[in-house]
């Protein structure tokens, strides 16, 4: 079954186009990645879908329901949740104050504090700290911990590895497969390709707001991908 | 970029521009001959016009070009009025050397007051400026030579410094009050088509980009706080000439010489040069035709001001230009390519 | 003594300005709105609560049972039909806008009620005055607004800090977008927010009108006081708005103590030296 569906979604930042007739499935349950350049779009997919940039109402479909015009409370509602690049944790807030407002739209299901804590052990102790004082793998727990609280079906994480020493990201991606298990659905834009295609089952390569390649993980053309990617052979 | 250098050349005039220079022409040779032919109170009504054309040309500079939001503009009207009070009054100074020495004290106060209130940003810069003027409003209410709380007058002797004739003194001070307006109308419209007004409009857009970029900022401000002021200053001096009588509330009235000014850049379209026009001719419209209902017409302007705002910021001429793509005061250059086939001048 | 006096009075006084700044202390913390017709609700409430007392014939205390659930649905409803649409677009449109409605309160109640100037009637408790040892006397009134004060600054500490509404306000004021991202209605929480300073703004009103004779003109300097206490306090901290307004109080009973007519003056001048010295304030907390 497809749970995500953007079909011809373009986006803009006032007079400048960011994404040009883009057309993405995700099915449910799996995990696909997408990659690309500096400024290829992948941020500007994941705030359109979230409903942080606006679109034509049936440019997005989430579980057969068009929700390209909604605002991004009613799209938490439905069940997509959103890492934010750079972490947005929210500073005058705890660390569990910050997953708190995670839980805001009181969608039920199997993530709880309880459950986050299990997952995040270190949060727990770390849960009446602000959420600043945080190292950059424990704020990086926590954002995903934060999206996690409102249950959602689908995930959007952006640049998780972002800033963060290797070894953490390696923590990082493993709690994500916890995640994964759980049968959510994850989208994953990341800068670091091997990273991401590890993660994920297949991938799109965006370039300057194109869609250049979609591919399995498992099997595909390196030089494919490298062109895609660099832009070697605009259609 | 295969066109020949020869055949660009920047242009900033249009058509329209041209056609509207010939009617201001016009208009302008009916204003000057007004006193030949109008009565009285035509002339207070058009020196009206014409002074609050001038204050809202001056907030639109500060805040359209310059994007100094300053409510407090009304302190430079009130010293510029009490100035001329105060010279012509306790020091018996001629009363047109003191119209001249009104405006530059005006902006001689204006100086420390910018060091003060630049430290600020935003809101608080809107803030400081008016709790400046309250001082100053408060400060003249305090001082016993201004009147103190009840203000000055300007005395027979002054009047008949002007003119012995009554409709002679009316026509001179209408004249004189034209011909300011034209002035700080001229002085806006050269500074925006000059090379500081580019960097201001920079300023507005974003003031960190434009200072990485070496416009000087701070000092571009400055000049353009201090030279407003004084250009109010000297529209204040003129403002209690004609009214003959100041007092603190009246001097520095918010109201009067800053709220209603904002609301007539905003309507009639803020940093345009045709904006305020527009704007003042619909808060004079409307005062006249209300003016039996009491004060409906500043709720009226109000409701206006908001809608404005939220359905067409950039106001009526900002509407206008989008629509139709006009430009009466051409302060924008634009690129224009010639057709191949004419030689363009270069 | 007479200094001690002069503190103790001031201080008190500053209660007030601080009461009339919560409203526009929260405005700003939380949706950066800078209000300028403040004063103007200030008044209005005073009007509500006279009206409330004409209508009933209750005293200005119980009014406030009118008063604040009518603040609170106008602030709501103002938030939600209006302001929540300045509030992208940079500084201009909130502060025209919020001009354009001091201007429409100011005029409207001018021509509903007339230009003149109206009062609450409380009765005794306005003049009644403890003395204590060294010729200081307290005035119960000023003491009560105060307290009022105090107390209205620790409900709301307890608010931002102990529940669900108060986190999502401090997470709102932090960062809107990721805020909305999280799943939290922006627009809806803006409309709460402003009902709730429109309720302490409602309390103010009334106290002020039992303490002042006010008219419909009353609004912008009342808004320049509640401005002076925040910005001198520092933007986003409450605890810091009634420190600002004891500090003005205190600057406008020394002001005062030396020339009757400097009070408003010496007020502005502790102001605008304090912004000159530190433009964040005393006690700063929100940060840009």
């Amino acid at each position: 079954m497809i749970l995500l569906r953007t079909q011809n979604l373009s986006a803009f930042y006032g007079d400048f186009q960011a994404l040009f007739g883009i057309n993405v499935d995700v099915e449910q349950g799996e995990t696909v990645a997408i990659i690309g350049a500096n400024g290829a779009g992948k941020t500007t997919f994941l705030r359109t879908v979230a409903g942080a940039l606006r679109s034509a109402p049936d440019a997005v479909v989430f579980d057969a329901e068009p929700i390209g015009g909604k605002t991004p409370h009613e799209i938490v509602r439905l069940g997509i949740a959103m890492v934010p690049e750079g972490r947005r944790l929210f500073p005058s807030l705890s660390v569990e104050e910050n997953l708190l407002i995670g839980a805001h739209s009181e969608r039920r299901g199997p993530w709880s504090l309880k459950r986050v804590y299990e997952l995040f052990p270190r949060l727990r102790e770390l849960r009446h700290l602000p959420a600043t004082s945080l190292s950059g793998g424990q704020q990086q727990m926590a954002a995903i911990g934060r999206a996690l609280m409102s249950n959602p079906r689908l995930l959007l994480c952006d640049e998780l590895s972002l800033g963060l020493a290797p070894i953490v990201i390696r923590d990082i991606y493993q709690c994500l497969g916890a995640i994964i298990a759980e049968g959510t659905t994850v989208v994953l834009v990341e800068q670091d390709i091997n990273r991401a295609l590890d993660a994920s089952m297949r991938f799109y390569c965006f370039q300057e707001g194109h869609l250049a390649l979609a591919a399995p993980t498992k099997n595909f053309d390196r030089a494919e991908l490298t062109a895609a990617y660099f832009g070697m052979q605009r259609r | 970029m295969e066109v020949a250098a020869e055949t660009v050349h920047v242009e900033r005039a249009t058509r329209a521009s041209r056609i509207f220079a010939m009617l201001a022409a016009a208009a302008l040779v009916a204003l000057i001959s007004l006193p030949w032919w109008g009565d009285a109170g035509d002339m207070r009504l058009i020196a009206e016009m014409a002074y609050y054309l001038a204050l809202a040309q001056l907030w639109n500079l500060l805040a359209g070009y310059a994007g100094l939001v300053s409510v407090g503009q009304q302190a430079f009207v009130g010293l510029g009025g009490y100035m001329l009070f105060y010279l012509t009054g306790v020091w018996n100074v001629n009363v047109y050397l003191a119209v001249l020495i009104a405006g530059p004290f005006a902006g001689l106060v204006a100086i420390p007051v910018a060091f003060a209130v630049f430290r600020l940003r935003g809101a608080y810069f809107a803030i400081g400026t008016w709790v400046v003027s309250e001082v100053f409003a408060l400060l003249a209410s305090l001082i016993g030579s201004l009147g103190a709380g009840s203000g000055m007058s300007l005395t027979v002797p002054i009047l008949l410094e002007i003119s012995h004739q009554r409709d002679v003194r009316n026509t001179i001070i209408y004249l004189m009050t034209l011909a300011v307006s034209l002035f700080v109308t001229t002085v806006v419209y050269l500074l925006l088509r000059s090379r500081h007004g580019l960097a201001l409009t920079a300023i507005r857009d974003s003031e960190s980009a434009s200072a990485s970029l070496g416009v000087n900022t701070f000092g571009a401000k400055f000049i353009i706080y201090v030279a407003t002021a004084t250009c109010t200053g000297l529209i204040g001096a003129l403002i209690f000439l004609q009214k003959l009588r100041i007092s603190p509330e009246a001097g520095f009235s918010v109201n009067d010489w800053t709220v209603v000014v904002i609301f007539m850049v905003v309507i009639g379209g803020i940093g345009t040069i045709e904006g305020p026009f527009i704007g003042m001719l619909i808060f004079i419209l409307l005062r006249e035709l209300l003016a039996d209902y009491g004060t409906y017409y500043l709720i009226l302007l109000g409701l206006i001001a908001i809608a404005i705002m939220l359905k067409a910021p950039w106001g009526i001429w900002g509407w206008v230009i989008q629509r139709y793509n006009l430009q009466l005061f051409p302060v924008g250059r634009r690129l224009v390519v010639a057709p191949f086939e004419k030689t363009a001048k270069p | 003594m007479q200094w001690l006096n002069i503190l103790i009075q001031g201080g008190l006084l500053g209660g007030f300005y601080a009461l009339f700044a919560i409203g526009l202390s929260m405005s700003f913390g939380i949706m950066r709105l800078v209000n300028i017709a403040h004063g103007d609700f200030i008044v209005l409430a005073a009007y509500v609560g006279m009206v409330a007392i004409d209508a009933t014939g209750f005293d200005p205390f119980m009014s406030l049972i009118v008063v604040i659930p009518a603040m609170f649905l106008f602030g709501y409803a103002l938030q939600r039909g209006l302001l929540n649409f300045t509030l992208s677009g940079g500084l201009l449109p909130p502060l025209l806008v919020t001009f354009g409605i001091s201007v429409i309160i100011e005029n409207g109640l001018q021509q509903g009620f007339g230009a003149y100037d109206h009062r609450l009637k409380e009765g005794a408790i306005e003049t009644a005055s403890l003395h204590l040892p060294g010729g200081i006397d307290l005035g119960v009134y000023p003491l009560l607004v105060f307290a009022v004060a105090v107390l209205a600054i620790g409900s709301l500490q307890v608010m931002f800090y102990w529940t669900r509404l108060g986190r999502a306000f401090r997470a709102v004021s932090d960062d809107a977008d990721t805020a909305e991202l999280m799943g939290i209605d922006n627009r809806k929480l803006f409309a709460v927010a402003l009902g709730i300073a429109m309720v302490f703004t409602g309390i103010a009103g009334v106290l002020f009108g039992i303490r002042t004779i006010f008219d419909p003109a009353a609004g912008p300097i009342r808004l320049i006081l509640a401005f002076e206490a925040v910005i001198i306090g520092g933007l986003g901290s409450l605890w810091g708005t009634l420190l600002g307004g004891v500090v003005l109080g205190i600057a406008q009973a020394v002001g005062a103590a030396l020339n009757p007519n400097w009070q408003i003056l010496a007020g502005h001048l502790a102001f605008l030296f304090i912004l000159i010295l530190r433009p964040s304030g005393l006690f700063p907390r929100t940060r840009d």
